[in-house]
């Protein structure tokens, strides 16, 4: 995991420093709002529906066992108990009070945390595979890469005040578990043809009011220059960048308004250019230091399979059936890696107590190597448990409601906080997720449906990322009522794709009803082992249509 | 700003976020800030609401207050309560966590 150095250290506490200047003068009046608001923003604190909100940065989503512990402390201590873990492998306190924030950012800088880029048009927290390091066929680590661009993006002078908020994600494995091809950059390591880790730099990619999937701009790009090159497409897009009007802002409206091949061919000439290059050229030293980091913890050689492991999946149902859905293979012998479900039955995605949080420090600490990931998802992971101790990990999440075994099922859904805390949302996000996970509680039936993901937004900001959802329900007003509309066919994976919307939307009442008829009109077309994405492509939209209108 | 009353609607309450933590509050009709949206002053059509924002923008020079705003409200037996389904959660808290927000108190 990386560590701070002196540099990083000296960067968070003077931001503390600066932060807590900026709350004493706002609250002793030699500040007005309009000249506050920006500088809050810029510490990850927005003012919501019920009090401020905190949205603190987790680079590329990993988290040691200590930052984990000092996030359950906050959401004790400063706010009301929990906190939520959101799309942007972040977290966010609902909660705290103007008063205590600085006190809340000393507390995370003494845990080399901070909340700084989680708002504002600068590159934000970049994102990455939960599984890195750990996946089995892994080209290359995608954190070393992250952190090497969390590095630059940090304060960067030139990439400050961009037309719009930026997101980049990188993946280092061909099954994309970062959704790289929607979001603004999107990076997916590749053997280079020296057999070194190069880059296929995606760009223009995005969900919210124009929904678009990323164009691939560079190939095989080597490591050396990946800097270079994302800095050569920032370079073409703040100088194209539409700041007129804020809807227009993003890349993916510049990538589609120049057309793809015009964007890359402008990102190459600027490339070509050389700008600030050769300043930006990495250094053989400088990516192994990074590297150095990340190296593997020291595992112990192991047999694949282990005696007692076997033998509590034989015993225990309920043991079973939670190591059917929330393992994934680990790249190494008799290691597997562990999904946290934070999607109990009826729950709300994403929110975890401070218990919980410390719990599973805990548990990282003693079965994990001390580390924790945030998924996109809006769960956790557990990146290196060995199989013998799977049953006592299972037993250990099981006993504070992380053990619903569901992941990648129809009640692991992506819910977005919706109005019920949300200053933008138009409509209720949570108890509709709520509402569809009780009516589909039967695991059996769970696993009898297969693969599924639902994501659910409130606004059109698709922060839910329901865009991309295999059902997409993004909440509209009507009139001053809530609907929803649903979508179908998105894919947020390597086959990304932006559902298609299946017709008028569907009252508060009915958008259950809408979602059962939708499973059982899958259900009824779908070929054995076809999963529910599969059978969309294959059928089409028509048979959904006929089943949820026919009625009307 | 965001809007959150609509032309055709006659009765209005003010509503804002305390400064110091983010808490909503409403314009009481003795010009003060209560947390209790039953406490809240009614307007009765366009003027009347003017002058509820003419006196938050004080407060908020006062620095009591953030984000001032006029919302639709009906009334019943002269207590108002809001239209949007935005102003009742907020003026009662999430509807997912009843343990949470001014309901839990």
């Amino acid at each position: 995991m990386y560590r701070y150095d002196e540099f990083d250290h000296t960067i968070v506490k003077e931001r503390v420093t600066e932060f807590t200047g900026q709350v004493k003068r706002r609250l002793a009046g030699e500040l007005t709002e309009d000249e506050f608001k920006p500088l809050r923003l810029m510490n990850g604190l927005y003012l919501q529906l019920h009090a401020y909100m905190l949205r603190v940065a987790i680079p590329y989503g990993t988290l040691s066992g200590t930052q984990m512990r000092m996030l359950g402390h906050i959401a004790r201590k400063y706010d009301k108990g929990y906190g939520h873990f959101t799309t942007r492998q972040n977290i966010q306190y609902n909660w705290p009070k103007l008063k205590d924030v600085p006190d809340i950012l000393a507390d995370l800088a003494s845990v080399e945390m901070h909340a700084i880029q989680t708002s504002g048009n600068c590159i934000r927290n970049v994102t990455s595979d939960q599984y890195a390091g750990v996946a089995a066929g892994e080209i290359d680590d995608p954190r070393i890469w992250s952190e090497i661009l969390r590095q630059w993006s940090t304060f960067h002078p030139e990439y400050t005040f961009l037309p719009r908020k930026f997101k980049i994600a990188v993946t280092g494995h061909a099954n994309d578990r970062a959704a790289i091809k929607v979001h603004d950059v999107g990076i997916i390591i590749v053997e280079g043809d020296d057999g070194q880790p190069a880059f296929d730099i995606y760009a223009g990619g995005g969900q919210g009011r124009t929904p678009m999937i990323a164009s691939l701009v560079g190939k095989k790009i080597p490591a050396r220059d990946l800097l270079h090159f994302v800095d050569a497409i920032m370079r073409v897009y703040n100088m194209h960048g539409r700041r007129d009007n804020m809807y227009k802002a993003r890349i993916k409206i510049l990538v589609h308004a120049l057309g793809a091949e015009e964007f890359a061919r402008q990102v190459h000439e600027e490339f070509a250019r050389g700008g600030a290059g050769d300043d930006l050229k990495l250094p053989d030293g400088e990516i192994e230091r990074i590297r150095a980091y990340f190296a593997p913890p020291a595992y112990d050689t192991l047999d694949d399979s282990d005696a007692a492991y076997e033998k509590a999946l034989a015993e225990d149902k309920a043991f079973a059936q939670w190591a059917r859905t929330n393992l994934a293979d680990h790249k190494v012998p008799g290691y597997a890696i562990v999904n946290i479900s934070l999607k109990p039955i009826g729950g709300i995605a994403g929110d975890a107590s401070d218990v919980q949080m410390e719990t599973i420090a805990d548990i990282a600490e003693k079965y994990s190597f001390d580390e924790v990931r945030v998924t996109h998802e809006q769960n956790l992971v557990l990146p290196d448990v060995k199989k013998s101790d799977l049953y006592a990990v299972w037993k250990a999440l099981d006993a504070i409601d992380c053990a619903t075994p569901n992941i990648g099922l129809i009640s692991d859904m992506i819910v977005c906080p919706g109005l019920d805390y949300c200053d933008l949302a138009n409509a209720r996000s949570i108890s509709i997720g709520q509402m569809i996970s009780e009516s589909f509680a039967d695991l059996d039936r769970e696993h009898d449906i297969g693969e599924l993901k639902i994501k659910i937004s409130g606004c059109i900001n698709a922060c839910g990322h329901h865009h991309v959802g295999h059902i997409g329900i993004l909440g509209v007003d009507k009139k001053g009522v809530e609907n929803y509309q649903v979508s179908l066919g998105g894919a947020a994976d390597e086959h990304a794709a932006v559902g298609d919307i299946v017709g008028p939307a569907f009252t508060e009442d009915k958008i259950v009803w809408a979602i059962e008829t939708i499973v059982e009109t899958y259900v009824s077309h779908r070929k054995d082992g076809e999963k529910f994405i599969d059978t969309y492509r294959r059928i089409g939209i028509d048979p959904f249509k006929e089943t949820l209108y026919a009625a009307a | 700003m965001a809007q959150h009353i609509n032309k055709k609607a006659r009765f209005h309450s003010l509503t804002a976020n305390r400064l110091l933590d983010g808490e909503p509050v409403y314009l009481t009709a003795a010009d003060d800030w209560s947390e209790a949206l039953t406490d809240a002053a009614i307007a009765d059509g366009k003027d009347q609401g003017a002058a509820l924002m003419d006196i938050a923008a004080k407060s908020v020079e006062g620095r009591v207050i953030v984000n001032p705003y006029l919302f639709d409200i009906d009334v019943e037996d002269g207590k108002p309560s809001p239209i949007s389904v935005r102003e009742q959660i907020r003026a009662a808290g999430p509807t997912v966590r009843l343990d949470l927000g001014k309901q839990a108190s």
